[in-house]
Parts: C-alpha cells; sequence; structure tokens
C-alpha cells in the first residue's frame, strides 16, 4: 500500500460512483487490547459484502483522512484512514495503520464480490 | 507414549506456537503423528507485517503460507485447514462444530486431544474453539473419550482452576520452537527481534503447561 494522497485517491472513489458494489468495512482495536490494559473497552465491528450504490464519495482531511459516501437512504463513513492500493482485482483498498504498523480501520471497495 | 495419534484443534495460524510447538516437535520426534485442525486463516487480524507487507485482502495468503511452513517445522504431517472465517467461531453452530470435530476423532482415535481451555482463553474464538472440542468429547462413551489437555491464559485462570497439572519441558527444542514462530513472520516479527535482542525473554517459551479438563465437573 502507499500513502493516501488527495489528487490520487479522490479520482478512485469516483470510478465506483453510481454502481452497484461491494463494501468491506472494519474497524478493529484486537481482541486483546482488554486482556493487556483491563480499563480499555474493546470495540469493533466488520461487514463484509454488502452490496450498495453511492451517488456522491468525498475523500477529506489532512491525514489521517476521512472518507464519506452518500447513498441513497443513508451514509458510510471512516476515519483513520492513511494508505492506499488499488489491487490487481481492481478493487479499491483503503487502510488506517497506528503507529506499531497494526490495521486500525479498513475500507474497501469492489465491484465483484470479495 | 504410544504411537497413537495426537489431535490439535485451534482457531488461528500461530495459536500452535505459543504454547504447545515445542511438545509437538518432541512428539514428532519420537514418532508419534500430529493432525492439526486450524479453524480459519486468520483472516482478520491486526499485524500487516513488520514492515507492511499485507493487504486486508492479501493476508490469508500469507498465513496460510506461514501456517503450512510453520507445521513443517513443527513435524505437523497431516495440517487440516477447515474453512472457517476468523472472528466468526463463537457465532457457528456449536453441535455443527463438534460433529466435524468428532468425525476426525473417529477416523483418527487419538490418544490425546489438544485446544484452547473454554472460557480462559481470552479470544472469543479460542473459547469457542475450546467449549466446541469439549461438547464434541462429552457426547462420546466416556470408555471411547480421549484425555484432553488445554491451554489457557486468561488472567484468572490459575485463581479458578489451580496451576497446570501437566508442565513439560522442551528446553532442548526451543531453536526449533522459535523457528516455528517465527515462520508467522507477518504476526510476529516483532516479537522474534526481541527475543533476539534479550535471550532471557525465551525462558517462558521453554516449558508448556496443559490443564488436563475433567468431564465430570
Ligand atoms: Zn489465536
Amino acid at each position: 500500500m502507499k500513502p493516501i494522497e488527495q489528487h490520487l485517491v479522490q479520482p478512485l472513489i469516483d470510478t465506483f460512483k453510481n454502481k452497484q458494489i461491494y463494501v468491506h468495512l472494519e474497524t478493529t482495536n484486537g481482541a486483546y487490547a482488554t486482556h493487556t490494559d483491563q480499563t480499555f473497552h474493546s470495540a469493533g465491528a466488520f461487514i463484509r459484502n454488502a452490496q450498495v450504490e453511492f451517488s456522491q464519495g468525498k475523500l477529506t482531511g489532512e491525514g489521517p483522512f476521512r472518507v464519506g459516501l452518500k447513498m441513497e437512504l443513508g451514509w458510510i463513513y471512516a476515519e483513520g484512514l492513511t494508505d492506499f492500493e488499488i489491487d490487481e482485482k481492481g478493487r479499491l483498498l483503503l487502510a488506517g495503520h497506528n503507529r506499531e504498523g497494526k490495521l486500525a480501520i479498513a475500507l474497501e471497495l469492489s465491484e465483484h464480490p470479495f | 507414549m504410544n504411537k497413537k495419534p495426537i489431535l490439535v484443534i485451534f482457531p488461528h495460524p500461530d495459536d500452535e506456537s505459543f504454547g504447545v510447538a515445542g511438545s509437538l516437535i518432541q512428539w514428532s520426534n519420537q514418532g508419534i503423528p500430529v493432525t492439526y485442525l486450524c479453524l480459519t486463516l486468520g483472516e482478520m487480524g491486526r499485524n500487516m507485517g513488520s514492515p507492511i507487507f499485507a493487504t486486508r485482502e492479501t493476508l490469508p495468503m500469507h498465513r496460510k503460507q506461514e501456517l503450512q511452513e510453520a507445521s513443517r517445522l513443527a513435524g505437523i504431517k497431516d495440517l487440516r485447514m477447515m474453512g472457517y472465517h476468523d472472528k466468526t467461531i463463537e457465532f457457528e453452530d456449536k453441535d455443527a462444530l463438534a460433529d466435524v470435530f468428532i468425525h476426525v476423532i473417529h477416523e483418527l482415535n487419538p490418544q490425546l486431544v489438544i485446544t484452547f481451555y473454554p472460557g480462559y482463553s481470552v479470544h472469543p474464538d479460542h473459547d469457542a474453539c475450546g467449549a466446541a472440542v469439549v461438547r464434541a468429547l462429552e457426547k462420546l462413551p466416556s470408555q471411547d473419550r480421549p484425555l484432553l489437555h488445554c491451554v489457557g491464559f486468561s488472567h484468572n485462570i490459575v485463581d479458578d482452576l489451580g496451576k497446570p497439572d501437566v508442565i513439560r519441558d522442551v528446553s532442548d527444542v526451543i531453536d526449533q520452537k522459535l523457528a516455528v514462530l517465527a515462520a508467522h513472520t507477518s504476526q510476529t516479527a516483532p516479537i522474534i527481534k526481541e527475543l533476539k535482542q534479550n535471550p532471557s525473554l525465551q525462558e517462558r517459551f521453554k516449558t508448556e503447561e496443559f490443564w488436563t479438563y475433567s468431564f465430570d465437573q
């Protein structure tokens, strides 16, 4: 993956606009966070292969970045994004890695199921 | 020990490395066959390599290769990747999972099964995996039931269960064990680096501890 740059990633988001696409969205602090620090409230979520369509998608922020995708009836939102890649299957992979290089968030768009 | 097989059941690639790999190496040196059911490929892991070399989408492929290499180094001849998805074991049907394990137990007739102690193994996948193994063995008539040794590492395990009753010295194979751990590169590179810089940290890897599960509780 490469560090996100506004002028590179915004056009990539636009290529998925107004199409039936599949989304993987995930946040995580790791399953061991509370084991390591008992005061830590562990929280996370993932959804894989949600079929959606958005009419407007924006990348914002100075880094880490945010993405908002406007759908007919709602929104998809992600923050803390740092890196991106178009993989060999043409999917847009966005990820947020923390200082230790661990994944904290992932937002991925694909025209075919993951 | 007799030469009947040993069956290891864990949910994630690398679960076998920390607490069991030394025992597995010793058994394989004695000619005891080991079968390892690894339920998932750790698809949802947060460690992407250090420096980062994996993405969420390529991580399973990397972890699969790492698991195969680690198993080879641990002397495991029969590695079975079971195709479940990381983080979802507790949401699978427990009896269906238990039936999968029973099928393998009937096939192998193992002398010993190893898994996580349900309720004392921190990660929900660990606890659910252990619980399904216990369910599987409960379904067998007691005279057909292999011994069950559990690994656990929650903070309260010793308070609740007492000290582990099986403590195995694996210092004679520690270098091989660390090689198994190192094979899971995407997950363990930082730990391996630490262990090299500070060899005294290797001490805790030289013993492996198990709680024998009692079925009349
Ligand atoms: Zn695990």
